[in-house]
Formats: C-alpha cells, structure tokens, sequence
C-alpha cells in the first residue's frame, strides 16, 4: 500500500448549537486502504463520514480529497460516494436506473454508462436483476445494489455508513467477506463506520476508535486489540480485564506495578502519562491468562481468585474469578490451557506472561456524556451517573 | 402446520371452538351485518341513483321532481340549456386554474413544513386549517367586504367577479392541497435526497428526478380534491361572483323557476368521470402493488 493520502481530516471540529460532536480529530486515510471509524453511538463518527462526504461542513480545521480543500464543497461536486444506512435506493427506478443515476448526472457518454453499470452489477453479482425494483429484491440484494449505485462512478473514495446493520446476523457475516472482497477487486478506499467492534476487526486495514468526539486511537486490529491506549479502547475492543494497579516504576515502554494483594506484575506501557507511584490501569486479556491450581513457582505475576461461574462455550471455556479485593476478572480457558478440575467456590492461582500485561491511563472517560462507570472487570459498562 | 392441527384435534380444543359463540348466533351475526351494511349502502347512493334516474326523465312540468316517463332525450342534447352550459364550463375553468394555482403553493408549502424546521411552523401548520375550520359563510362574507371595501387601491369599486371567486378559491384549495400532501411526504425518506446529491445531482436534479416523482401520487390526490371541491363550492362563490354564474349558482337560481333535465345529465356526467378517475386509479395503485409485492 502506497502511503498517498486521499483523505486529509486536519484538526476538524464540529458543532451543533453547543453540543460538540467531532473535537480536533486529526488523521489522514491513505489510498487503497480499508479504513475503519469504530465507536459507541454519538461518538462522531457518522458525523465525520458527513463531512467527508460533504453533508455538514466543518466548524473549524479544514477536510481534503486528493490534495484539496474540499471543506466547502457541496456533496455533488465531491468525487465521494456514499452508501447509507438503509440503503436510500430510489424506489420509483428500477436497478439500472439507479445504478446510472450518478453517471448520468455527471454527464457521462451513454454507452460509457450501459458498460459501467453491467460490469458494476457484476461485481455485486446482480446482473440477472437490472429490471428490478427496490421493493421486490431482498435485503441483502438492496444492499449490494446501493454498493454498485456507489462504485459506480469511480470514486476516490467509497463512504459506508453502518451499511450491514439492517441485516441479519447470517447474512451480515456474509456479506463482511463481500466486502472485503469487492474491495480488493475494485481497489477503491473504503471508509467504514461502524459500532460493531467484530465487524471492524474482521474488514479493517485500520481502525480509528472515537469516543465523545475524540478519536481515541488509530492502527491496526492487532495493534487496537493488543496495545489499546486507553481503558475506552481496551473495553470497547473485545473483552477487557482492567484492574486498579499502582505504577511502582517506569522504564521506557516497561513498567511494574502493584496489583489488589500487594503482589506485583511486569507490564508494558501501554497508554500515555504513565509515572511511578501514580494509579492506573493494568488491562488483560481474558485469553492470556491461566489457571493453576498449586501456588505457581518462580517469581511471575500472580493474583488469588475464588472460582465464581464456569461456563461452557465451544471453544473456551469461560471462567468468572473473584480476587480477593473483589474485582472480578474473567478467564478464557481453552482446551490447549489444562483447566484443573475445578468448581465454583474453588481457590484458584490466576498467572500470565508479562507481555500479556498492558498499564493504561486510569480510567477517566466519558461516553456521550454520560459517565462510564466500570461495574464489573471484564466489561465496560455503560451506566448513567446522576452525579 | 401439523402439531397445530394435532391440537386443534385434542377434545379441550375441540370444547372451546364449540363454546362460543354458538353456530347459528355466528350465523346470525353475518346476516345481520349484511343487511346493515346494505342499508348503509343504499343510504348513501340513494341521492346519487335518483339523480342518475331523473336524467334520463320524460319530464312535462319545468320541475324535474315526478317520473313521467323513460327517455335518451335529455342525453343527446345535453347541452340544450345554453345558461347551463356557459356556468359549467366557467366553473371548470375557475376549478382548472385554481387547482393549478394551489398546487403549486400547497405542494411548496408542503415540503417546506416537512422538509424543513423553520421559526414560524407552527404558526404556518395554524394558517392552514384556519380556512378548513372557519364555517363557510363566515368566510364568504368576509371575503365580499374585502372585495367591495372602497378603502382598498382598486381600479374599479367593486372588484367582485371571476378574479375574485379565483383567489377565494385558490385560498380554501392551497389548505387543502397543503395538507394532503403534507400527510402524503411524512415518512418521506429524506436521505433519498442526500444520495441524489451523493451521487453527483445538484439541486435541480434532485428535485426533478427524485424528490418531485416521489411526490406525485400526492399532488395527484390533492389535485383531484381540489378541483371537486372547487367545482362544488356555492356559499363563498355566492358572496364573490359578482355577475358570474357558476354551475352551482346556476343549478340554486334554476331550482327556484325550473329544473331542466340538463342539470341531471351534467351531475351525471361529473359523477362517472370521477368514478372513472377512481376506478382506474384503484386499477393501477393495485397493479404496481402486485408488480412490487411479486
């Protein structure tokens, strides 16, 4: 992938009356790249995806598209197309006629339009279905329609607003591969917002997780989920362990801290403004952790649980542990990790490597306004504080 | 499909289809609803079957209220009332052009107040059924003090006549036109809109291609209503025609001297043309819903 930047968002903010919706996001998405915007609902990331496409403009900071400043033009002199939520097929015109419609009203020569449309039918694999109007085709052929009306003109970037949400689990798994497929057939920078975490890891080349307008982090899945920056990003991202430690010291990317019980743990730095003898957050992984039944030897990381809940899942096994102090922590034990035979109410030795440790900023963040409030370890909870 | 059948089979299942209501009040119950039904029916196209009926009357009295006979007469020369004729065709000219008129309005009104939040709205929402509410006759009146106030720059003192029954008419349809079409777009899909603009249309195209041919079953309903109630409207056409006749101030002037048979053939006239405007667009709402649902 060639570093060429098609989308600059330079320092854009955006407000409604008072209310703050996208804050000094910064980033720019490079050409050919699956590039994914990943928050709760009103965090700003559908927001953003207007302004590319040119339904709201920016309060201040300005948006390019392939070099220029676009901030100020109007969505039909932008070469970006957007696929809606639920689909905004024209109802009145049958496939053709809707697939056309954008190069018709760019003035492209006839023939030209008849060629596209058939090879963009095609690729969404509906050419049997051009007659058609919207109301007689299912779901999921709405969907692939309204992909083709938006490749068809070439754009330099292809903008999808939570297009698989009005689809059922089956056929939105399926049409995630879809996706990803069309995408490398067609090679055009697709830029994906989406609240569904499963469906940004599987589609994306990266990832941008905003929360309450600001953009939290940028990178890769692996990097996301692996290194999040912030407890936000480690909780929104798969399931997040996040007990309250004390960092003992720092060095570099390295640190110790002090876990409930007095026992220490290696970790690696992970989020910002992290300094010895401040309280922060140590995240693990539920699928880095082990069990052991016997006090582990040797000098590694360790904490007392108690056996809560154990729950059988397919793949894993999920185990709910209570520390000692009472944070609760879950454990996924798959069939490679030995689970002793043990039964709720059990004392159990909890272990990791310490690579599997991350110390984050403690946890300081709001969603939407409301204050998140984290109830339960393992989970990010969503609670209305009425302080 | 077969476990629900195996239930229905159970004997508790059987019992309670037995209890209540018992067959022959079921039975009953249809037949009466039948006859209600019916005579509701009859109630309501009775007025509309006599008229049809004394059209094709052999009346002999200037008054066409006894049946003297059946005849085609008064249909091959339905236009033998030359009186009548030029009223209805001035009330079809007053009907087309304020039906164009408010349209145009209403329809823009309509999108406004749907399309878009504006200071004032609400104020606009209560303009609009003001002129639904306000009883006829109040309106009519008021509207002959405006048009024959000399306080008023006006070329002539009393500016009664055809522009007159124009505007008044235009007034009450842009109400109605407005909020039939109002009705018609809530639930409009806006982003319809932003996916024209999307995809390259300015706003004229959006316009055109989009928004507009979405809007026409609307505007049809509205038009049609517009235009019968024009046609049909004499309290405020009364207080305003100054020297012109419309079809129903014509029909109130003849019932006092004479009822040609003409008045009934020209009623029944109206009355199959707007069964047939009915019928074929039932016709084709029902055809394009099977093509949709196929």
């Amino acid at each position: 992938m060639a570093d060429e930047t098609v989308i600059g968002i330079e320092h854009v903010t955006k407000r409604f009356g008072g209310f703050v919706a996208v804050e000094a996001a910064d980033f720019a998405i490079q050409r050919g790249e699956f590039f994914s915007m990943l928050g709760p609902s009103g965090c700003g990331k559908t927001t953003t995806l207007r302004m590319i496409a040119g339904f709201e403009q920016p309060t201040s900071g300005r948006i390019t598209l392939e070099g220029k400043d676009v901030s100020r033009v109007p969505p039909y002199k932008r070469n970006v197309n957007t696929v809606f939520q639920h689909y905004a097929l024209f109802p009145h015109m049958n496939v053709f006629d809707n697939v056309s419609f954008g190069p018709r009203s760019r003035k492209v020569a006839r023939g030209e339009i008849s060629k596209r449309v058939t090879e963009l039918l095609e690729i969404v694999r509906l050419a049997d279905f051009a007659n058609r109007k919207p109301g007689q085709l299912s779901g999921g052929q709405q969907q692939r329609v309204a992909l083709a009306r938006a490749l068809v003109n070439y754009p330099s970037a292809l903008l999808l607003d939570e297009p698989l949400g009005a689809l059922d689990l089956k056929l939105r798994q399926a049409m995630q591969l879809e996706l990803k497929r069309i995408q490398r057939e067609v090679g055009i920078t697709f830029v994906y917002v989406t609240h569904d975490q499963e469906e940004a890891l599987t589609m994306s080349d990266r990832i941008a997780v905003m929360n309450d307008g600001h953009v939290e982090q940028i990178g890769t899945p692996e990097e996301i989920y692996h290194a999040p920056v912030s407890v936000f990003v480690a909780g929104f991202i798969g399931v997040a362990n996040l007990l309250p430690v004390t960092v003992d010291s720092v060095h570099g990317s390295s640190a110790t801290v002090t876990l409930p019980g007095e026992t220490h743990s290696p970790a690696i730095v992970s989020g910002p403004s992290i300094a010895a003898g401040q309280p922060a957050t140590l995240m693990l992984r539920p699928e880095r952790v082990r069990l052991s039944a016997e006090e582990p030897s040797g000098s590694g990381a360790r904490l007392t649980t108690k056996i809560m809940q154990l729950t059988f899942q397919g793949p894993v096994v999920r185990t709910d542990l209570r520390a000692a102090d009472g944070t609760e922590i879950v454990a996924h034990i798959g069939p490679e990790d030995h689970l002793p035979a043990a039964r709720p109410g059990d004392d159990i030795w909890l272990t990791w490597d310490d690579d599997a440790a991350r110390v984050l900023p403690l946890a300081d963040i709001k969603v939407g306004g409301e204050a998140y409030e984290i109830q339960e370890m393992g989970q990010v909870h969503f609670a209305r504080s009425d302080a | 499909m077969t476990t629900v059948e195996r239930a229905l089979d159970s004997p508790a299942a059987v019992e309670v289809q037995r209890s209540f209501p018992p067959p022959w009040l079921r039975r009953a119950g249809s037949w009466l609803l039948n006859i209600y039904a019916g005579l509701a029916l009859v109630y309501l196209f009775i007025p509309i079957a006599v008229v049809v009926a004394f059209s094709f009357n052999a009346e002999n009295t200037n008054f066409n209220f006894t049946w003297d006979g059946f005849t085609f007469a008064n249909w091959t020369h339905p236009f033998a009332d030359q009186g009548l004729v030029d009223a209805f065709v001035l009330s079809l000219e007053i009907a087309a052009i304020a039906t164009a008129i408010a349209v145009v309005l209403g329809g823009l009104i309509a999108l406004a107040l749907t399309r878009y939040r504006f200071r004032g709205s609400g104020f606009v929402n209560l303009f609009l059924v003001l002129p639904l509410t306000t009883p006829e006759i109040v309106l009519g009146a008021s509207l002959a003090s405006l048009f024959i106030a000399k306080t008023y720059p006006s070329p002539v003192p009393d500016s009664r006549g055809f522009a007159a029954v124009l505007i008044a008419h235009v007034m009450f349809c842009v109400s109605f036109v407005a909020l039939t079409v109002k009705a018609r777009l809530r639930g409009f899909d806006w982003t319809l809109e932003d996916a024209a603009m999307d995809l390259g249309a300015g706003p004229v195209r959006t316009f055109t291609k989009v928004t507009f041919p979405l809007m026409i079953p609307g505007i049809l309903a509205a038009a049609l209503l517009s235009f019968a109630l024009s046609l049909d409207d004499f309290i405020i056409t009364q207080f305003n025609s100054g020297d012109q006749t419309t079809f129903p101030i014509y029909i109130y002037g003849a019932a006092q001297r004479a009822i040609p048979p003409q008045i009934q053939v020209l009623s029944s006239m109206i009355l199959i043309v707007s069964v047939g405007i009915l019928v074929t667009g039932t016709f084709f709402g029902r055809r394009k819903e099977r093509a949709a649902t196929s």
